[in-house]
């Protein structure tokens, strides 16, 4: 076996695991933690492939940005396993339907018929000085631009419905006025009165 | 006191001096003789590189916490430290042996195993970042192809060390500091990828050797000058990213005491503080990467060329390295703390669309060839 062989097997067993514990440990926390380790190793099998920008934008972004952000609302709730537990019995046979339904599609669309050796030609290594950056860029900007696009827009329109839903005016929270305190003088704030001294009675 | 300590195992000091000289002299010799066989194992050879890059780094975090300490006790018209070895040099030295001999105190319920975790996340990538740093054009551990997304992705993995820091210690003012911080850099992370994509225009690559070769001509084509609202805005954000003052809410004394790191002890806290000394030299070496030409000397293309062609290139690297961490210090020396909530209004609302109108300004010039930056 050679040494890239074990590296793939060293973190494709890492990244099962990982995933595992994501939905089976009881602390919300340490499966945030365990899905942060997923798609780390993840990175790294995706590096074995040669995709090192999609290998680090997931690092960056999924990582770096969105379990950051996960991992503070969990850590903010006040969650209390026992009664999540209380209903497993029961929605287990609906579990287990979703789950079923979910296995059948993958095997239909992940099938060796359509991912088999002998269907996809088995990537080759790509001389040195071969930039997957530019690649992607390349494809991205020419062939898939307007799909790219519109993609980019739903994103935006996703991000501003998402601020208009949370920004309501709500009379009780206090705001400053940025503006307002950088223009304040200091006869705003104190007034210096010129009186004589008191004599002394 | 510590001067009564010295007088009194002077004999001891001098004895171990000798023998790690001699030892040091051992070891190099021995490398010598067998120098073939050590570039020829790659394992054992890039082993040595990562040591090579690791032993100054820590030396000069060590280093840097000395001459923050003297720097910013001369603007505020004070000596600093002077009592540990002549003039003080070997204050850090003694720190770090007493941090070394501290008891690592776990509070009560705290999470231990994450609690042991966090500084080791906070660590590693500050220190896996340098992996594919260029200290020259030749100097350099991994030449990827990718290096600047690279640095940029490991720097965003380490506010996981702060932020299950703050939660395992199990305690409100840890974990209020843990929270300000986690909020502060995923902010500033979004300006500062924008100010490198601006960075990354300019250049024409992701790689970091050929943006400072496409600084190459004179220092006014180093990238400060075209990309002058970026610069600004990358290194203020890399303030705000190392919590650094006057972005230091997540440490807040006078507030929350210490902020995340505040029920951590002997070298677990050490760890933390190497972290943040060591990103801070990756910002300010980024910095000078990027938009002070790297390695690139400041008389190219000057009259004074021939005079300074005999300098090593490292050493204009490390000259601006320098500059920029003075920054650090003299920022903190000077500036009072931002408030929060003046802190994420500065992030979203003033950088990031400086960084979006400078953007559209730039990639205009690159479409229109406006030289001598964007041919």
């Amino acid at each position: 076996m050679d040494f890239e062989r074990i590296l793939f097997f060293l973190f494709a067993t890492v990244l099962i695991y990982a995933a595992g514990r994501v939905i089976t440990v009881r602390n919300p926390i340490h499966a945030a933690l365990h899905l942060v380790l997923a798609f780390f190793t993840c990175a790294a099998l995706w590096l074995l492939l040669e995709a090192e920008f999609l290998a680090i934008t997931l690092v960056l972004v999924y990582v770096g940005a969105v379990m950051v952000l996960f991992l503070f609302v969990v850590m903010m709730l006040d969650i209390n396993t026992s009664p999540l537990r209380e209903g497993f019995i029961r929605y287990l046979p609906l579990g287990l339907g979703v789950a079923f339904v979910i296995v059948s599609e993958m095997y239909l669309v992940v099938r060796a018929r359509n991912f088999g050796a002998d269907v996809i030609a088995i990537p080759e290594r790509h001389p040195e000085g071969y930039s997957n950056v530019k690649e992607l860029g390349n494809v991205l900007y020419t062939d898939y631009v307007y799909p790219f696009e519109i993609a980019a827009v739903i994103l935006l329109v996703a991000i501003i419905a998402a601020i208009a839903l949370t920004m309501r005016k709500r009379p009780e929270t206090k705001y400053q006025n940025p503006a307002q305190q950088v223009a304040v003088k200091a006869k705003d704030r104190v007034r210096i009165v010129e009186m004589k001294a008191e004599e002394k009675q | 006191m510590a001067h009564a300590l010295i007088e009194k195992y002077k004999g001891h000091l001098l004895a171990t001096a000798l023998t790690a000289g001699v030892l040091g002299l051992l070891v190099l010799w021995l490398g010598y003789q067998y120098r073939d066989f050590i570039t020829g194992n790659v394992l054992l050879y890039t082993l040595l590189k990562i040591i090579a890059i690791l032993v100054p780094l820590l030396l000069a975090v060590a280093y840097l916490t000395y001459a923050e300490r003297k720097i910013i006790g001369y603007m505020q018209v004070r000596i600093g430290p002077n009592r540990v070895g002549p003039r003080g040099w070997l204050q850090p030295i003694a720190d770090a042996m007493k941090l070394l001999f501290k008891e690592i105190i776990f509070p009560t319920n705290a999470n231990r195993f994450l609690f042991v975790v966090a500084p080791m996340l906070s660590i590693a990538p500050a220190l896996a970042a340098w992996a594919v740093f260029p200290f020259t054009d030749t100097l350099v551990l991994a030449n990827i192809d990718a290096s600047l997304l690279y640095i940029l992705a490991l720097t965003s993995v380490g506010v996981y060390g702060v932020i299950i820091a703050g939660w395992a210690s199990n305690s409100k003012y840890a974990f209020l500091g843990a929270m300000r911080s986690a909020a502060q850099i995923v902010s500033y992370e979004i300006a500062m990828g924008f100010a490198l994509v601006g960075v990354l225009i300019a250049g024409g690559s992701l790689n970091l050797v050929e943006i400072v070769e496409a600084q190459q001509g004179s220092f006014l084509h180093w990238f400060w000058l075209p990309l002058f609202p970026l610069f600004l805005v990358y290194f203020i954000s890399g303030v705000a990213e190392t919590n650094r003052a006057p972005f230091d809410v997540a440490e807040g004394e006078s507030e929350i005491v210490a902020g995340f790191h505040v029920e951590y002890s002997g070298m677990a806290f050490a760890v933390f503080f190497l972290a943040e000394y060591a990103n801070m030299i990756l910002i300010a070496a980024l910095a000078a990467l990027m938009f002070l030409g790297g390695w690139l000397s400041p008389f190219e293309g000057t009259w004074f060329e021939a005079w300074f062609a005999w300098v090593p290139a490292i050493f204009w690297m490390l000259a601006k390295t320098a500059l920029m961490l003075l920054f650090f210090l003299w920022f903190r020396a000077t500036f009072p703390r931002y408030r929060y909530d003046q802190i994420m209004r500065l992030g979203w609302k003033v950088f990031i669309p400086i960084t979006i109108v400078w953007l559209v300004v730039e990639a205009a010039a690159v479409m229109a060839g406006i030289g001598p930056w964007f041919v």
